[in-house]
């Protein structure tokens, strides 16, 4: 009874040589990853202002927005791309369509919040020192806005890195085509390999976006700590 | 000159904010509009830069018609000073201050220097300029305010209860000094406050507002307190305005008495004589030179024998030409005499001023 064979856990975690082998896999991979990562969010930036600023010039529009967007964010990710695939098949586009439809409500809204919180009467003396709205909006109230709304970046950025990796299933994916391949052969090297750097670029966008937004806002770096 | 001319505000939800304003504010004076909240003076003061635009009526700025004007056109002309102050916390003390003359689009060098002589104007050490505003005191602020406001020199101010934020001590520091800047630069200002004593004590003319946005009188401070057109300005004035009108009157505005005087070597029944001759108990004894040395009672000098002979006490408290008759006032009820002693620059005696002359100027 007790000759059942001791269970083949996968001897080891990790087997350094397929990492050797396959270096020029992973460094493709990682790129097309961070490449995703970006495109998407960068999409979702440039939907997301146009959007934000009809919501707050028109604060009826903000709830309609808001709620459009929320139910964009809660279709599971994967329905979402094969909802997409018969439009635009098993492409680039049909991985970035879906992600950055994902980075639309959290953008979206830190860009709402992050413009609806400048100071009223920092905004009234914009207004009667003679700004022109235009230049109000880019020179007083996005600087003020900004702490926010790198916020909500770097929630997108965070997210989107995490869901690159279910368009693998798709065909695209970046480091998600490691799970795939260790899914496929029953071996476990390239799902840690995938993990670990997956989540090693999530950390590493984030801090070089806190970098970015300490660089772009030092009007608060003076303040006490 | 700023003209309101018939001019109307209704706001949306049918409140009238302003109603049928007629209003000169001369150039060069400090104009303060005045009244309890909802009197519409806020209102009034915003419509002048088109912050709020008026319903119907029209208005002035050096006769052109502002409706006429592009809005942030307008407004660079037209200094904006606020309670909050407003400043840009993203941005230096200096960039504040430079951002009217970026938005007109002056060189930078040009801006530079008047950045600094700005900071020099309101008071401010050249340190502050590379500060952000949350560096600075809430005085500090106002000030870096006043100098945004006054950056390109517009001849027009706007200020909305520009010393509402800070404690008293300050405010009133802050008020002595703008006035003084004032007398320097001769703006057109439009001031709003809610306190009266503020108004009187910065407007060259004050126009009072009731609820509703009506303008009840329009005045000097002097003839506002002096002859109050209706009930609620002399309700809105309060129960001291006797007082309050007495320290907007220089000493020099009444004839002062010249009183019973006597040098020290006078014989001191000449001085109860003298103080008979006056109603008085006392006489005021100066030198040779008409320096005062103090007062003394007659009784006392014509038992001692000679005015000298007798003690001699000083005038604790004692006023000058340019001085309030409110100190005047206040001299008296502080001396044992009852009046209150005017002297030259030179500690000259120049005679008493009295309670009756008192109550005959401002009656």
């Amino acid at each position: 009874m007790t000759d059942a064979p001791a269970p083949v856990l996968a001897a080891e975690l990790i087997r350094w040589s397929w990492v050797g082998d396959h270096l020029d896999d992973i460094r493709g991979y990682l790129f097309q990853h961070v490449q995703l990562t970006v495109l998407a969010v960068l999409f979702g930036l440039l939907l997301a202002f146009p959007l934000a600023l009809v919501a707050v010039r028109w604060p009826r529009t903000y709830s309609p927005v808001l709620g459009f967007t929320g139910v964009l964010f809660t279709i599971p990710s994967l329905a979402l791309f094969i909802l997409l695939i018969p439009f635009t098949g098993l492409s680039v586009r049909t991985s970035l369509i879906g992600l950055t439809i994902y980075t639309l409500l959290i953008l979206v809204r830190n860009i709402v919040e992050g413009l609806r919180g400048v100071d009223p009467d920092v905004r009234e003396a914009a207004q009667a020192m003679g700004y022109t709205p235009a230049r109000q909006l880019l020179q007083v109230e996005l600087p003020l806005a900004l702490p926010v709304i790198m916020a909500g970046i770097r929630i997108a950025t965070v997210t989107t890195i995490g869901l690159v990796t279910v368009t693998a299933l798709i065909g695209q994916g970046g480091l998600g085509r490691l799970f795939i391949d260790g899914f496929t052969l029953n071996f476990t090297t390239p799902i840690v390999v995938g993990i670990v750097l997956s989540a090693l670029l999530a950390f590493a966008a984030d801090l070089a976006l806190v970098g970015l937004q300490r660089q772009l806002t030092p009007w608060a770096r003076s303040r006490g700590s | 000159m700023i003209s309101f001319e018939s001019v109307t505000k209704r706001f949306g939800d049918g409140t009238t904010a302003v109603d049928n304003l007629d209003l000169e504010v001369p150039e060069g004076d400090l104009t303060v509009l005045v009244g309890p909240s909802g009197c519409g003076k806020t209102t009034t003061l915003r419509m002048i830069n088109r912050m709020i635009e008026a319903s119907s009526g029209r208005i002035l700025v050096d006769g052109q018609d502002i409706a006429k004007v592009d809005p942030p056109e307008l407004r660079r002309r037209i200094g904006y000073v606020i309670q909050q102050v407003g400043l840009f916390p993203h941005r230096t003390v200096g960039d504040n201050i430079a951002t009217v003359p970026e938005l007109v689009g002056w060189d930078k060098r040009r801006t530079e220097a008047r950045v600094g002589e700005l900071l020099e104007l309101v008071g401010l050490p050249a340190e502050v300029r590379d500060r952000y505003p949350h560096q600075l005191s809430g005085g500090q602020r106002q000030r870096v305010g006043v100098a945004r406001a006054l950056a390109v020199d517009p001849p027009i101010m706007l200020m909305d209860e520009p010393f509402g934020a800070v404690d008293p001590i300050v405010r009133s520091r802050l008020q002595d000094e703008f006035l003084r800047l004032q007398q320097e630069v001769r703006k057109t200002i439009v001031f709003v406050t809610h306190d009266i004593d503020e108004a009187i004590k910065m407007g060259d003319r004050i126009a009072i507002f009731r609820q509703g946005g009506h303008l009840e009188q329009y005045a000097p401070p002097d003839e506002l307190l002096a002859e109050p057109a209706t009930d609620f300005v002399a309700d809105f004035l309060g129960a001291e305005r006797g007082l309050k009108r007495l320290a907007l009157i220089p000493v020099s505005a009444v004839k002062a008495e010249s009183g019973p005087v006597v040098s020290p070597d006078d014989d001191g029944q000449a001085g109860l004589t003298a103080a008979e001759a006056y109603g008085s108990d006392w006489v005021v004894v100066v030198d040779g030179d008409r320096r005062l040395l103090g007062w003394a009672h007659a009784g006392e000098a014509a038992e001692r024998g000679r005015v000298g002979d007798a003690e001699i006490r000083p005038f604790q408290l004692q006023v000058r030409a340019e001085d309030s008759l409110r100190a005047a006032l206040n001299a008296m009820v502080q001396s044992r005499t009852g009046v209150a002693v005017r002297v030259s620059d030179g500690d000259r005696y120049e005679g008493i001023v009295t309670l009756e002359l008192l109550s005959k100027e401002i009656s």
